[in-house]
């Protein structure tokens, strides 16, 4: 297990007034909020700094975490006093955060386990279980074609003691063809189980695309670009285009230039209407290394009065 | 991996291409009572068809803006009108990187 220096975490000093803990939470949490960031470790930066901010804004965690001493480094293999953890008093039973199991194991040797569920009092005898949300991660390819992936999700659940154990469990899921990013996907019934006559609840899965190495997507659309030689820019040509569906031949038209856009009619991911694909041309010079190669550049240079800074008025 | 044990594929669909929502569903999928959704609903970050809560029918949109309003308001102590305002600019911000990356720039 590893040492977790809260204080660096926070950015703040170790005798930081609980005024400025709560100031730097605030600023950090707008910073890393998994909805607002884009950084790719977001979500666990985020979790990281909301662990930190439970024992810091709280005192009498802070001060048992400050008994743990100075001269840890974070990181730092770590290993809880055995007397520690004498003579504080922890009010409620340990803690009460939204997502505690996601805290650290350094978290919870220090501040033990605990759960917490959102109004779980007065539950009547029979109540319909919660519906559940989760992201999967799918290839581009999966969406055009249509699937089944399996994928392993993680839950938190209670024990009979009441401590947090994650249950794995195995789904099998269809991937329909043409799903979108940002969509979801239903699976009735695949939430938490409701108690006693109630229904269980629902799994939604959010769909987010792997990034594609050619292709970028906007809705149902599909990009490519495309490089091309010079000579099939400027006198045209049929050349093959790899596309979601297979191969195809696209004419390029002559007299096309950089940045030229070029739709393959419903070649995008499949639909009512199914989305286009756009090629976009990326002329492409052949290397000047042989001494052939330099002499045709020479005669282009020579025959052609060919100004490229023309719009630049020099 | 072994294809013997898994378990058989489920049948699912695609909640933005279903019948939509209501109100009952939509707090359900979002852990919350019906007051939150009300709420979101008279903000204008939710946009049902119908007249009255009881006839709501809510977009597949809807799932996604309300679970990010009321994170943004969980998490980040900001009441609902700040939350409506970042969910507005967060599509914006995404609309534009989508648009940059169909351009080949990588934000």
């Amino acid at each position: 297990m590893q040492y977790k220096d809260y204080y660096t975490i926070m950015g703040v000093a170790r005798d930081a007034t609980q005024d400025e803990i709560k100031r730097a939470y605030r600023k950090l949490a707008r910073k890393y909020h998994p909805d607002v960031s884009k950084e790719t470790d977001a979500e666990a930066r985020f979790k990281e700094l909301g662990e930190a901010y439970e024992v810091l804004k709280d005192t009498e965690k802070r001060a048992a975490y400050d008994q743990l001493g100075t001269h840890w480094k974070g990181g730092q293999e770590f290993r809880p006093p055995p007397d520690w953890n004498t003579g504080f008093e922890f009010r409620g039973g340990g803690f009460t955060a939204a997502n505690a199991a996601d805290y650290s194991d350094f978290f919870e040797s220090l501040f033990g386990r605990g759960f917490h569920t959102d109004g779980g009092a007065g539950l009547s005898s029979h109540a319909n279980g919660e519906d559940h949300h989760a992201k999967i991660l799918i290839d581009l390819e999966d969406a055009y074609q249509g699937t089944t992936r399996t994928i392993t999700l993680r839950l938190p659940s209670a024990d009979a003691q009441g401590h947090v154990i994650n249950k794995e469990r195995v789904l099998n899921v269809i991937i329909p063809k043409g799903i979108r990013e940002g969509q979801h996907i239903r699976l009735r019934g695949q939430g938490g189980s409701g108690v006693g006559k109630g229904q269980a609840g629902d799994l939604y899965l959010e769909v987010k695309f792997r990034v594609h190495p050619l292709y970028r997507v906007e809705g149902r659309d599909i990009y490519l670009d495309l490089p091309v030689a010079p000579w099939e820019a400027a006198l045209g040509a049929s050349v093959k285009v790899p596309t979601l569906g297979g191969i195809v031949e696209l004419k390029i038209p002559a007299e096309s230039s950089s940045g030229h856009k070029l739709r393959l009619k419903g070649r995008g991911l499949p639909g009512d209407p199914p989305g286009e694909c756009y090629v976009i041309l990326v002329i492409t010079l052949p290397p000047a290394v042989t001494e052939d190669a330099k002499d045709l550049y020479r005669k282009m240079a020579q025959t052609l009065s060919f100004n490229p800074r023309a719009k630049l008025g020099v | 991996m072994t294809t013997h044990n898994r378990p058989p594929p489920l049948g699912v669909c695609i909640l933005e291409e279903q019948a939509p929502l209501t109100l009952a569903e939509l707090c359900r999928a979002c852990a919350v009572h019906a007051e939150r959704i009300i709420e979101l609903v008279e903000i204008g970050v939710l946009e049902p068809d119908g007249r009255e809560p009881t006839r709501w029918r809510f977009g597949g949109e809807s799932l996604y803006r309300a679970r990010t309003v009321l994170r943004l308001q969980r998490d980040l102590s900001i009441d609902l009108a700040g939350a409506a305002l970042a969910l507005e600019l967060l599509n914006e911000i995404e609309t534009l990187r989508t648009r940059l990356r169909t351009l080949g720039m990588e934000y």
